[in-house]
């Protein structure tokens, strides 16, 4: 069991075309992940790789394939709308790895996305893995193993991070979200927490946040209320100075809000263990799992 | 990026935004002119920088205060004159101060009442939200800590827009009699088509004020854009003025690094923006003071490597530096090879600790111990930032 992907997967590429979306795209097939097909407007007809068909639309894709999940490699200003077209395709997760959409553009994602079935991750994140099943996303598929860790995070390398340290430990993960960094995402850190409570095959979260916004205190408030899972929480910039975007839109401490030291405090306050440092956060976990 | 202040007025104006009459100059004569053509007795000239608390700040040539008001063309140009050319001091800038090139000459308005207005991205709802107060010309953060109950918040709905009867809501509840709801509305309006058509993160007017002649204007105006829609905003782009900026982030932002400068003496060169928080997160932990963020990017190039360590060396305060990279799909002894061709091009004296992992991790380290070069390599996170700490030198 995992949460989101795993083997049964069919994923779409919209962008397979680009030089990233290459790239990743066969670092995907490599681990496993069924590709079924890919998108590229005006390049219909195609086949990439000899392989995987490419349309000029996804909802031709969606007729022709089956693909339930998409993977956006789509450049940053054309990016939202490759979204909404998913979305219209009846395409039911969408994984946006895109950095760089201007924010008003994912205003109106988020305000269509209401009004469908599909489910967005990220954009500007790393993807989404069920390790040894289902691959969608830019991260190295062999610092993982299967598992029962749920890992969710803001950040890519961070995540790597902390994968690592369990798998380095001989702990597996169930599904690893990277939900991206960006101020208006799809999937936030509470949807990611709520499917691993409710996934039986995940024993333990990891909750990887940094400054900026609310969405680790949403999710420590839930968690508290709604599940006996042991969690383990890192947050990321401690000694960022305020006012100042750090890397990721989204890591902006603004307002007096949104600091590492508030952030630790919800999540102690729910009973989470809080790793201090980024190499403690695996067993910061494993801890508080015997 | 920030811009100055003649520049938010111009941007007000196009949008429809009542603010003050007035117009920038750089030279004094262009002030007098300025000056004149305003034809009032009651004027202000702004010496214009990004930086804050120009009012109390100290001219290095002697001249107090980058604010000053005036009665008449003639003393307009004689403190332009005074300001031009000139390095103004303030608690922002730092001792070595910001030379002024310009100056705005502008009407002088008599306040009866002063509000803040703005216009931000609320993350939570993912949607605009208004930000409106009766406690105008303070610190908002303060208004809002000591007394939220006189803070406004009106959502926006993104597909439809600030409507009319929300503006007229706002302008009841901040008190506007029934002459000046209009006036009020147009203004509250205006901002949010500015805050929306140029893809601000935030538009904050404090304060917005109402004058003693009834009319309801935005005195001071402070823009923050969303940086990844800059390319559709040529017009905004070219308002940028790179040396209000920090050197060494103007030279990151051309090799598509993000730095940001700190005050300790550890140079952090990292490959993403969690990973390199967390890096200057640890180093803290452990007894050091980063000297910045640096984020290197996913790939990590040989290229950018490179110009991240000109940029850390650029720094005169940095005595030691941490790089740690998680190659991830990029391969480590590619990684390693990038880092020891950068040493060589820098010709690097102080110390340098490396933490590699990823794909040939092995290889990436035993390339950089048998490289010759003083390059310490560290086995974890940890590791690397004990060695750091223990390298740099005690401030």
């Amino acid at each position: 069991m995992s949460v989101l992907v795993d083997k049964n997967t069919r994923l779409v590429v919209q962008g397979i075309t680009g030089k990233s979306g290459a790239f990743h795209t066969r670092n995907c097939m490599e681990y496993g992940t069924n590709v079924v097909a890919g998108v590229t407007p005006a390049r219909g007809g195609e086949t990439f790789d000899h392989k995987v068909p490419v349309f000029d639309t996804v909802h031709e894709a969606r007729a022709a394939t089956g693909c339930n999940a998409t993977m956006i490699f789509v450049p940053p200003e054309f990016a939202a709308d490759a979204i909404m077209e998913a979305a219209d395709a009846g395409v039911e997760l969408i994984v946006c790895i895109t950095e760089g959409i201007p924010v008003m553009d994912m205003m109106r994602v988020k305000e269509m996305l209401k009004a469908t079935k599909s489910r967005l991750i990220g954009p500007n994140c790393p993807g989404i893995i069920t390790p040894g099943q289902c691959k969608i996303g830019i991260m190295p598929g062999y610092i993982h193993k299967p598992g029962h860790i749920g890992v969710v995070s803001r950040s890519g390398t961070l995540t790597y991070e902390a994968v690592w340290q369990l798998t380095s430990r001989g702990h597996g993960q169930s599904t690893c979200i990277g939900i991206g960094g960006d101020p208006i995402i799809g999937t936030t850190t509470l949807d990611a927490v709520q499917l691993f409570a409710g996934d039986p095959e995940t024993h333990g979260i990891i909750l990887i946040g940094e400054i900026g916004g609310t969405a680790e205190e949403e999710a420590a408030a839930w968690l508290k209320e709604n599940c006996d899972k042991p969690v383990a929480g890192f947050i990321a910039g401690a000694t960022a100075p305020p006012g100042r975007r750090m890397g990721h839109a989204g890591a902006i401490i603004s307002g007096g809000q949104g600091t590492a030291s508030a952030k630790k405090d919800a999540l102690r306050a729910a009973g989470i263990a809080v790793a201090e440092t980024p190499s403690t956060i695996a067993d910061t976990l494993l801890a508080v799992m015997k | 990026m920030n811009i100055h202040e003649y520049q938010a007025k111009e941007l007000l104006t196009k949008f429809g935004a009542d603010n003050p009459r007035g117009s920038v100059a750089c030279t004094a004569e262009e002030a007098e002119k300025v000056a004149r053509d305003l034809g009032t007795n009651s004027m202000v000239v702004k010496a214009q920088i990004h930086a804050g608390g120009r009012g109390k700040g100290t001219f290095t040539s002697g001249l107090q205060g980058g604010v000053h008001l005036c009665q008449s063309a003639g003393q307009a140009r004689d403190l332009a004159a005074q300001m031009l050319g000139q390095t103004l001091v303030t608690h922002q800038t730092g001792p070595a101060g910001r030379l002024v090139n310009q100056v705005l000459v502008a009407e002088s308005v008599e306040i009866a009442k002063e509000f803040y207005f703005a216009v931000l991205l609320d993350r939570a709802s993912g949607a605009p939200v208004v930000v409106a107060s009766r406690e105008g010309g303070v610190d908002i953060e303060e208004v809002a800590a000591q007394s939220p109950e006189k803070i406004l918040r009106e959502a926006v709905d993104p597909a439809f827009g600030l409507q009319p009867y929300q503006t007229r809501k706002l302008a009841k509840e901040l008190g506007f009699a029934p002459s000046q709801m209009r006036a009020a509305g147009k203004l509250f309006a205006a901002l949010y088509r500015c805050f929306l058509q140029s893809d601000c993160s935030m538009v904050e007017i404090n304060p917005l004020v109402l004058t003693k002649g009834g009319q309801v204007l935005a005195l001071d105006a402070k823009f923050s854009f969303d940086d990844n829609a800059l390319f559709r905003h040529p017009d905004i782009l070219a308002l940028r003025d790179v040396a209000e900026e920090d050197p060494r982030e103007v030279a990151a932002s051309q090799h598509h690094l993000s730095y940001i400068g700190l005050d300790g003496n550890i140079g952090c060169m990292v490959n993403g923006a969690g990973l390199a928080m967390a890096t200057m997160d640890i180093i803290k932990h452990h007894g050091g003071e980063p000297a910045n963020f640096l984020d290197v990017g996913g790939g990590a190039s040989e290229e950018q490597v490179t110009e991240a360590f000109k940029i850390l060396l650029s720094d005169p305060k940095v005595k030691a530096i941490l790089v740690n990279i998680f190659g991830g799909i990029m391969q480590c002894d590619v990684i390693a090879q990038g880092i020891m061709n950068a040493v060589k091009a820098v010709k690097l004296e102080i110390p340098l600790v490396v933490r590699l992992e990823g794909t040939n991790v092995g290889q990436g380290r035993r390339l950089l111990a048998e490289s010759g070069l003083p390059i310490v390599t560290a086995h974890d996170l940890d590791d690397a930032a004990k060695q750091i700490v223990a390298l740099a030198p005690k401030n």
